[in-house]
């Protein structure tokens, strides 16, 4: 059984005249407990699907199903213990007035959980945060500390699949190490499902499994992670992409 | 250890141990900066000291205010048992400005706990929800900014009849609109961001979003704009009153004083100058005051 399973995705912005078509078809699937990358240059579309898949972008048709369940247009509250998303920039995902105890603190008691003080203090020290940081604001924390606690927050409902959009690009190169290995024990430990967007062949090459290619808006190709190692590429398209990468 | 640590240490720790611990360090934290603001501290000094005045008005005034005394009218400053002197009724200048503290913190009390908030309340829906809602709202908004802010208040006062309360009210639906679009503004530059959809996608709804996300960043820069808008306030109910509409006379509102003394300026300047004096202290203060709170609830410029 997939995990996530995405046929025929359109995704659109504005109206008529001004519509501009940012997904088109894009047909692809993530089995349970793998990890998929989305690559391509920027504006092309690989953010779109993730916002797409939680409902931040509103318009949008084709089918979409999580664990065999097609998704609704109005995501139920189900939906949000299941599927969990990590933004790219963690300098604007902390609301700046909340400290990281009440960003956890309300995520967990908006998922209808009850001994939140126990669950705080463990998601803190699961994504390697002690206990000195809880009643931190953003402001008193580090880019890398940040996303930790945007991870903690997307891993407070206990999801099974994960959304990651570039949760790296935005840190310096010592600490994307650090988060990335952070997001590969966690993996292992809660047996998650990851569909991570990244521009970093590298950093998808570190992470995942298989992994597709984007191109204004379309999939153009869907390779496992060894091709990627071994740069063999069917599509034209990717391999220019490897080059460049080079 | 909690018997070695000092009370400053407690409230200073970088790793509180409760909730409540880390609220009541945040708000140690903020007295700090506030008190290392000197022009704030004198803001609120004088703020604190009006409140003294107007809870011990019948303790500290010497005379009654509403006792005339036509054989002593218009006495000059520094006057044996006047200190302010007297007005054209010969009624005690100083003991008029202590009861009338009462009046103005009345007024603009009522006016800040109704306008800002209408004003927040209508701006953020506008702007969060936006569409139809949002078009509806600031057009009325529009409406109300497109009349002078006295003539408005004038024919609200007219149609509720006159008094403290109605100039209250009056003064309050002229004063929400600039409000609104400071928190419609505010309120659509957050919207969109990182941390409104990353709550968004926890499942909170719009009321939440709005109330507990939206507000605690629109608050900051309202204080500073009602802080500002104090004077005019008090100036506005001094107008209403002028005009027979606001405070009825003989009550020592300082406004109505203000107009009173108008008629002797050029050979009694002391009866409009004490007053315009006092309202013109609390503005000052007002404003100090709400210059350091912004720094203080600002918690991004805090290092």
């Amino acid at each position: 059984m997939s995990m996530l399973n995405v046929k025929n995705l359109n995704v659109w912005f504005g109206k008529r005249q001004q519509r501009v078509d940012a997904v088109r078809d894009a047909t692809f699937e993530v089995a349970r407990g793998e990890s998929f990358g989305l690559v391509g240059e920027s504006g092309s579309g690989k953010s779109t699907i993730l916002r797409a898949i939680t409902g931040l972008a509103p318009n949008w048709s084709g089918q979409l199903s999580i664990d065999g369940n097609p998704v609704p247009q109005k995501r139920p509250k189900a939906f949000y213990k299941q599927v969990q998303m990590v933004f790219q920039d963690p300098y604007a995902s902390l609301h700046p007035r909340h400290s990281v105890d009440q960003v956890l603190g309300e995520t967990l008691q908006l998922h209808g959980f009850r001994d939140i003080d126990n669950r705080v203090v463990k998601l803190l020290d699961d994504v390697g945060l002690g206990q000195k940081f809880r009643f931190r604001y953003p402001h008193q924390l580090s880019g890398g500390q940040r996303q930790r606690v945007a991870i903690a927050r997307a891993l407070a409902p206990e999801p099974e699949l994960l959304l990651l959009d570039e949760p790296t690009s935005a840190l310096d190169v010592s600490v994307q190490a650090e988060i990335l290995n952070l997001l590969t024990d966690l993996r292992a430990d809660r047996n998650l499902t990851y569909l991570m967007v990244s521009h970093d062949l590298s950093v998808v090459g570190h992470m995942c499994d298989r992994l597709a290619v984007m191109k204004s808006g379309e999939v153009v190709d869907i390779l496992s992670v060894a091709a990627l190692r071994s740069m063999e590429a069917s599509h034209p398209y990717t391999r220019q992409l490897f080059e460049a990468s080079l | 250890m909690s018997n070695t640590q000092t009370l400053r240490e407690w409230l200073l720790t970088e790793t509180p141990t409760s909730r409540r611990h880390a609220k009541i360090s945040a708000f140690y934290h903020g007295w700090l900066t506030l008190r290392s603001n000197t022009m704030a501290m004198i803001g609120l000094g004088i703020l604190v000291l009006m409140l003294f005045v107007a809870a011990a008005a019948p303790l500290l005034a010497p005379h009654d205010p509403f006792t005339q005394d036509l054989g002593n009218r218009l006495a000059p400053l520094w006057s044996d048992g006047h200190v302010f002197g007297t007005d054209s009724l010969g009624r005690d200048i100083l003991s008029r400005l202590i009861y009338g503290t009462r009046i103005t913190l009345y007024i603009v009390t009522l006016v800040t706990l109704i306008a800002p908030v209408a004003g927040l309340l209508v701006g953020t829906v506008s702007g969060y929800v936006g569409g139809w809602t949002d078009t509806v709202l600031m057009r009325i908004t529009d409406i109300f900014l497109a009349f002078p802010r006295l003539v408005l208040a004038l024919a609200f006062v007219a149609a509720l009849g006159a008094g403290i309360e109605n100039a209250v009210i009056a003064i309050s639906l002229t004063a929400w609109p600039p409000y609104a679009r400071i928190a419609r503004a505010e309120t659509l530059t957050i919207r969109s961001s990182d941390y409104i959809s990353a709550i968004k996608l926890q499942g909170a709804g719009p009321i939440r979003i709005i109330t507990k996300h939206i507000w605690p960043l629109c608050i900051s820069s309202l204080i500073v704009r009602v802080t500002l808008d104090m004077a005019g306030i008090i100036l506005t109910a001094a107008g209403l009153g002028f005009l027979g509409l606001g405070a009825q006379p003989p009550s020592p509102e300082w406004g109505a004083m203000i107009s009173e003394g108008r008629r002797f300026i050029l050979d009694h300047w002391w009866v409009a100058t004490v007053p315009g004096l006092a309202i013109f202290t609390v503005s000052l203060a007002f404003n100090l005051l709400g210059d350091g709170l912004r720094d203080v609830l600002d918690p991004k410029a805090g290092d």
